[in-house]
């Protein structure tokens, strides 16, 4: 036990300055919760492989454990006003901007809403301060830290990030986009970056999470976002881990769902040496529905893992799940999808897809879709597949002219079309079309010397 | 006349191929020669080695050549690249055409129109131009337009994938079509398409190879040439009338009279 909590002192150290700091203009309440946290991180530390823990089989956080991350959100913001958004995230003329820098909101480069916006868009430490009401019923309430360590972590440092609250009835025609940058320094930095986004019944808004580093420097982004979609509302959430390879970045999304509504996801994943993203939805209501898709491209070392859980609790949900990725290469990929159909939640619907493109013979994926069904007349169906460019495909497109590299990036393209269609904001799937064709290996590099 | 001349008439001509596929020698000695303007039916009961030896011209990476020499147009077909083969004019319809999900048939191939045509020091097509040929083939082809918004191959039916392989060959323009079975598998509506979209392409300056099994396509598109291949080899020229006289009497006759062992 000592030993447990000497591995974590730094983290504690931390929590404590940031106390003595700055809490006094903060709730009582959320102070409550910080010290809670950390109690409960202090108990539960990482998450390991260890006594059958089947969510963290095949992914080891050691690294993340053992490394001595400063916590970043009081870092030096000189340069702040030099940063080109534009250049290193999606954009669009029209959207709603609020930006963090390790954490912390950036009024500089933000873009807030007017006050005539049907929706309320701010950073948390202003909403710690007029948004009480709604704050208190639903944050940390929905993403809970009982049983997960780096839940715990980041609610420990529940200081700043985005709040989103969409009011019964408003629809919000432009997006909303959250860019959490990692500035980046010679230090490991760590930061906890949080969302809360509450729907209100009959509402809808596209919401866009963009996760992006500023330099190679090794960081560690320990994300959780909670969401609430409301009876019969409609919520679009993209969420982008555009993380520098070097980079540990672990994501929960906890997803709430009331009656009749629909929440669409779709997750971007190219970043990190580390990569997880959890994401858990709750099916709470008869007719509520929603539609996961998922693309994931790795190289070199990188090690991606998608966890999703959805739980179908209530009758007549729907779910689908649909997960790409493309793997180049020594990368690893885990994919493990619970869907859990509880008792009584007959006439669930609910179908779970995970596949794989493997471009080396090095790569490797480990994927495990599972279903936990407890009701009788449901619809569940999972499925997951890994599978190398199939060389008749590439000698097809040769013999109408095109040559290796041009046949193998059309159909490397093609596979990961399926989820980039999907996207419904257009300046945000041209700038996803350009990234992935971008980041295209070329057929050379996947079969040596074969020309 | 001297030789190198009357070589560059031909647009192909193999002197003793042999092909193998994995440990299997598949073509043993083939001879073949096809001036401009010809059209030669291969025929021959199966595993006689059909596909292979069009897949072989094509540059199919597991057929491996072994021996002899295919020149195309007087130049070293063999040192070619597959695409290379495709730029300078060889097409192959395939057999089972390939599905490319994801893949947009439009965009496949402007693609390909674009890579023949930077070969050959043209300019690349706009969107229009290409719009313009695509229209126009898509007509003989009788194919819906609309497939052509789809993935390539993807969840087409049978005979729509053999016409699709007749529109990348209007579409592209080679000067050497060679035709793996392209009757397989199709109605008798669908067959006469084809035909048709080949009888378009047919002309003094094309060649065709057509491989089939049955005579019946030969009713619609009339060969110059018809060859009966056993063994990896062509045991038997004619012209139209082999074919009848194949579909009539089987192969048997043939392999007595050329000494081809039964397998």
């Amino acid at each position: 036990m000592t030993q447990v909590l000497t591995k974590y002192d730094k983290y504690v150290t931390a929590f404590q300055s940031l106390e003595r700091s700055q809490a006094a203009r903060e709730p009582q309440w959320v102070r409550d919760i910080r010290q809670r946290a950390l109690s409960r991180f202090s108990e539960l530390g990482f998450p390991t492989a260890r006594r059958g823990n089947e969510n963290w089989k095949y992914t080891n956080v050691g690294p993340v454990a053992n490394a001595n991350f400063e916590y970043a959100f009081g870092a030096s913001r000189d340069g702040e006003k030099a940063i080109e958004l534009r250049g290193i995230a999606p954009w669009g003329q029209d959207w709603v901007n609020l930006v963090f820098l390790n954490g912390r909101y950036s009024e500089v480069l933000s873009t807030k809403p007017s006050s005539a916006y049907a929706a309320r868009v701010t950073n948390l430490a202003d909403a710690f301060l007029r948004d009480g009401e709604v704050l208190e019923k639903h944050l940390a309430r929905h993403a809970t830290f009982d049983d997960d360590g780096f839940t715990a972590l980041n609610t420990s440092f529940l200081r700043d990030g985005a709040f989103i609250h969409i009011p019964e009835g408003e629809s919000v025609q432009a997006p909303i986009h959250l860019i959490f940058i990692a500035t980046g320094s010679d230090r490991p930095s760590a930061s906890h970056p949080r969302t809360l986004i509450v729907t209100g019944k009959h509402s809808k808004a596209t919401i866009i999470e963009s996760y992006i580093a500023l330099s190679p420097a090794p960081y560690f982004n320990n994300a959780v976002t909670e969401i609430v979609v409301g009876d019969q509302a409609q919520i679009e959430h993209y969420r982008l881990l555009l993380d520098n390879t070097e980079a540990f970045h672990i994501g929960t999304s906890q997803v709430y769902q009331g009656q009749d509504s629909k929440f669409t996801s779709t997750i971007f994943a190219k970043g990190a040496a580390l990569g997880r993203n959890n994401i858990h939805v709750l099916l709470d209501a008869p007719g509520s529905s929603c539609v996961l898709n998922g693309l994931y491209m790795t190289s070199g070392t990188q090690h991606m893992d998608n966890y999703i859980n959805i739980d179908h609790a209530k009758p007549h949900a729907f779910s689908r799940l649909n997960y790409k990725g493309i793997l180049d290469g020594k990368s690893r990929a885990v994919f493990g999808g619970i869907v859990v159909v509880r008792p009584g939640a007959i006439k669930t619907d609910a179908r779970q897809s995970d596949k794989n493109l493997l471009l080396s013979r090095d790569a490797e994926v480990n994927s495990k879709p599972s279903l936990l069904i407890f009701a009788d007349d449901v619809k569940c169906g999972h499925g997951a597949t890994a599978g190398h460019i199939d060389g008749d495909s590439i000698f097809y497109m040769r013999s109408r002219g095109l040559d290796i590299d041009t046949a193998s990036r059309l159909l490397i393209y093609g596979f990961a079309r399926e989820i980039i269609d999907t996207v419904q904001v257009e300046p945000l799937r041209v700038y996803l079309e350009k990234l992935f064709l971008g980041a295209l290996p070329s057929f050379k590099l996947l079969f040596g010397e074969r020309a | 006349m001297n030789k190198v001349q009357e070589r560059s008439q031909e647009v192909l001509a193999i002197r003793n191929l042999h092909v193998s596929v994995g440990e299997a020698e598949i073509i043993k000695g083939l001879n073949l020669t096809v001036n401009p303007g010809e059209v030669h039916a291969i025929m021959g009961p199966n595993g006689s080695g059909k596909s292979t030896l069009v897949n072989a011209l094509a540059g199919k990476p597991q057929y491996v050549v072994t021996k002899g020499e295919v020149l195309y147009e007087g130049m070293n077909l063999l040192a070619m690249l597959p695409e290379v083969r495709a730029r300078e004019g060889v097409f192959l319809a395939f057999q089972y055409p390939l599905e490319l999900p994801g893949v947009r048939t439009w965009q496949f191939l402007k693609s390909a129109v674009d890579a023949v045509r930077t070969h050959r020091s043209l300019k690349e097509l706009s969107v229009r131009e290409f719009d313009r040929l695509l229209t126009e083939k898509i007509k003989i082809a009788e194919i819906d337009s609309e497939l052509t918004k789809r993935s390539l191959n993807e969840g087409f039916s049978g005979g729509e994938k053999k016409r699709n392989e007749i529109l990348q060959m209007l579409v592209l323009d080679p000067k050497l079509a060679l035709l793996d079975e392209t009757d397989s598998g199709l109605d008798i509506d669908a067959l006469k398409i084809v035909a048709q979209g080949v009888n378009q392409f047919r002309g003094p300056s094309k060649a065709i190879v057509l491989v089939t099994h049955y005579q019946r396509i030969l009713n619609y598109i009339t060969p110059d040439y018809v060859h009966v291949l056993m063994e990896g080899r062509i045991v038997k020229t004619g012209g139209r009338e082999l074919a009848l006289e194949l579909e009539e009497k089987g192969y048997d006759w043939i392999r007595e009279a050329s000494g081809v062992a039964r397998e």
